[in-house]
């Protein structure tokens, strides 16, 4: 399953880091992180819990970069 | 501006208000009695006003492991900087290092919102009709197929349909670029995304809005960015390994040099020296800080999508945007791409009527019949048809039709039509379909029908050529004799007939295994059984392809609408992207090198370090918002 979530984040690297974060996350099959458009596109693994694995990449992206959001 | 955005104006202005005070004190300038200690606390206030966002970063960096970033290294260059006494040159780096941030948040911002705008064709509300008559006000989401929908003048069309009542000019600029305003009239098929411009609409929805147009395209757009090219990944990886690398170098530049004078020339006056090379390792960590390269390659790809998207030529990622550039080799699909794919009539031979009269006639005698020839026939015609003149028609199946129009008989068909009536008929050199034309036994001349050339398909080969696509391949499944003129007329430098579609496929592998290294290879086809055709290739652009699925599904380019101009744009817009991020690469990288080498051996200095960091970001950034500007490509 697919899912696309609005982020903010200031700078590419970050935006850089939040995809790698999310990838690293239990869950995730594959993420991928657009700076300009400011959306984060989400594959889940078959049978995840969406809602959990979303607070984990949450999480996960607040420890590479503190000052980004990601609206779930 | 943003609230993020403004705070940070505020902070730099009210530490630059700070700052220049206590600089000209420092520097000598204005002379104060202060006490050094003073100075330096008072110097403080504006440093952490300015950049306290940027040190409580470069912490929470180290803390997880993640120690060199650009927090990092202007932390360390600016306290660097401080700890050695250069205290004004210290702040003021940071400071210059908040205005470049601002900079580009703010030109980000922008150029996002310009894009964005330039490509929001997303329908806010429909107008509902209900049963009563009554106009309510839906979300489209909430359409059913087959309801009626009313557009007043202004509006967007929410959802695909057919109009019930009304006409009115469409502005279709957003879905294919095209500023000219179409007229529609009741039956006519209405795409969502396009303006309503002069009168009111009756609609009848075809589709829901999952389905339509304007979600089809939107989702294409927003899906685009996240497919990333190999400038992107290969900027993202560099920034990963440059700035350790950096950091490395610069403590190397801070420790061996001193260390080497140390062991030669013992160790009097070493301070200095030590102070010396540290400061120039603070400069070398300013000057490589990596952003303008970082910012400006995902910007000008965006803007080129953007860009793009707004001509009519929606782009399916940065990579494709990439791949396009490096197009050398097109193969075309002949019907529905170079020609109208519609066929017509291009000539009247040897009739000693005059032309219209032997339309009249043939038209009227085919009159009965739906064949696209007849069909044809009848619209070179172009006058009402009365059938009551038209009597005792005779098909016969693979010759033609007899018939009698006004007491005449009229033949028309193929030789042999003519040879079972014993009509003396004339061969035809041109190519085409030849209708010959006998009345009452005796011959009258043939009509030739061919399927026609779009007006712009042979400026839009000359252009590609002009682009530097080389080698232009048209394929068809028509006879050689046509496909030779046809790729005469318009330009092509080969062409291959007689093609079956599997063929397509194996033409075009060839031609993949002829493009060596880098040329890439893009096929144009109008997205009707070429789909195989359009994934096989580099490069897949659909034309006209807002009706097709499946045409957008395989393909990596949609030209919005079917003019074969978009594809030479396409290319153009490619080229143009691409040629700016190279220079955006050559030059913020080259700029760097030169100061760093500067930096390495003692002639830049701090100045030189921080506007070079921020002028190469600003004017990478104006640069890559050029991306933006196609229209006239």
């Amino acid at each position: 399953m697919k899912k696309s979530y609005k982020i903010e984040v200031d700078c590419v690297n970050c935006a850089n880091q939040m995809e790698e974060a999310a990838k690293n996350t239990p869950g995730v099959k594959n993420c991928s992180v657009s700076f300009m458009t400011l959306k984060m596109k989400v594959e889940f693994d078959e049978g995840a819990d969406v809602a959990a694995v979303m607070q984990d990449v949450r999480a996960n992206c607040k420890k590479v970069e503190e000052d980004c959001e990601v609206y779930i | 501006m943003n609230k993020k955005q403004k705070t940070l104006l505020w902070r730099i202005i009210i530490a630059a208000i700070f700052w220049v005070p206590l600089f000209l004190i420092s520097e000598d300038i204005v002379h104060v009695d202060l006490p050094k200690i003073a100075v330096i606390i008072l110097f403080l206030i504006p440093y952490l006003l300015v950049g306290y966002d940027i040190l409580k970063k470069a912490c929470h960096g180290i803390r997880h492991g993640r120690v060199f970033d650009e927090n990092f290294l202007m932390a360390i260059a600016t306290i660097g900087a401080i700890v050695l006494g250069e205290y004004g040159e210290g702040v003021a780096v940071m400071l210059l290092y908040q205005v470049g941030e601002l900079f580009q948040s703010y030109a980000v911002g922008k150029s996002r919102r310009n894009i964005t705008e330039l490509m929001d064709i997303r329908p806010d509300y429909a107008n509902l009709e209900q049963e009563d008559g009554s106009i309510e006000q839906v979300d489209p989401d909430e359409v059913e197929i087959g309801s009626v929908i009313v557009v007043k003048p202004g509006e967007k069309i929410p959802l695909d349909g057919v109009i019930v009542e009304g006409s009115s000019a469409l502005n279709t600029s957003a879905l294919t670029g095209e500023s000219k305003p179409r007229q529609v009239e009741p039956d006519d098929d209405v795409l969502s995304g396009s303006i309503n411009m002069s009168g009111v609409l009756r609609i009848r929805t075809t589709t829901e809005f999952e389905e339509s147009t304007a979600s089809k395209i939107l989702d294409l757009v927003e899906n685009a960015a996240s497919r990333k090219s190999k400038s992107e990944n290969f900027i993202s990886k560099f920034a990963k390994y440059y700035t350790p690398i950096v950091c490395y170098c610069a403590l190397a530049l801070a420790v061996l040099p001193p260390l080497f004078i140390m062991l030669t020339q013992g160790t009097a006056g070493i301070a200095a020296v030590w102070g010396e090379w540290i400061l120039r390792a603070c400069t070398l960590l300013v000057i490589s800080c990596p952003c303008a390269v970082v910012i400006s390659i995902p910007l000008s790809f965006f803007a080129g999508l953007g860009g793009a998207s707004n001509q009519g030529v929606l782009i399916k990622g940065s990579n494709y945007l990439e791949t396009l550039s490096q197009v050398k080799v097109m193969a075309f699909d002949k019907t529905g791409t170079v020609t109208k794919g519609n066929f017509a009539v291009t000539a009247v031979h040897h009739s000693p009527l005059d032309d219209e009269g032997l339309l009249e006639y043939a038209a009227l005698a085919e009159c009965h019949s739906s064949h696209p020839i007849s069909r044809s026939l009848k619209e070179a015609y172009g006058k009402e048809i009365d059938p009551n003149r038209v009597s005792d028609v005779q098909e016969i199946s693979g010759h033609g039709v007899i018939a009698k129009v006004d007491d005449k008989e009229v033949a028309i068909g193929n030789e042999r039509l003519m040879n079972k009536i014993g009509a003396e008929y004339r061969r035809c050199s041109h190519v085409g379909t030849i209708v010959h034309v006998a009345l009452d036994g005796e011959y009258c001349g043939h009509i030739v029908i061919a399927d026609e050339l779009k007006e712009n398909s042979k400026e839009a080969l000359a252009e590609l050529k002009k682009a530097g696509v080389n080698r232009t391949v048209m394929l068809t499944g028509d006879a050689k004799a046509v496909a030779e003129k046809v790729a005469a007329e318009v330009g092509f430098s080969e062409y291959r007939a007689e093609l079956l579609p599997a063929d397509k496929v194996a033409c075009v592998e060839e031609l993949l295994a002829a493009c060596g290294g880098k040329d890439k290879l893009a096929f144009v086809g109008d997205g009707i059984n070429d789909a195989p055709v359009l994934s096989r290739a580099d490069v897949g652009i659909a034309m006209g392809a807002l009706g097709s699925d499946a045409a957008i599904e395989a393909a990596d380019v949609v030209l919005m609408d079917d003019d074969p101009l978009k594809i030479s744009k396409a290319i153009k817009i490619s080229r143009k992207c691409l040629g700016i991020v190279k220079q955006n690469i050559v030059f913020a990288l080259g700029i760097k090198l030169i100061c760093l080498v500067l930096a390495a051996v003692g002639i830049a200095n701090m100045w030189v370090a921080i506007i070079a960091d921020v002028g190469v970001m600003i004017l990478a950034v104006l640069n890559a918002i050029r991306c933006l500007f196609v229209k006239k490509l």
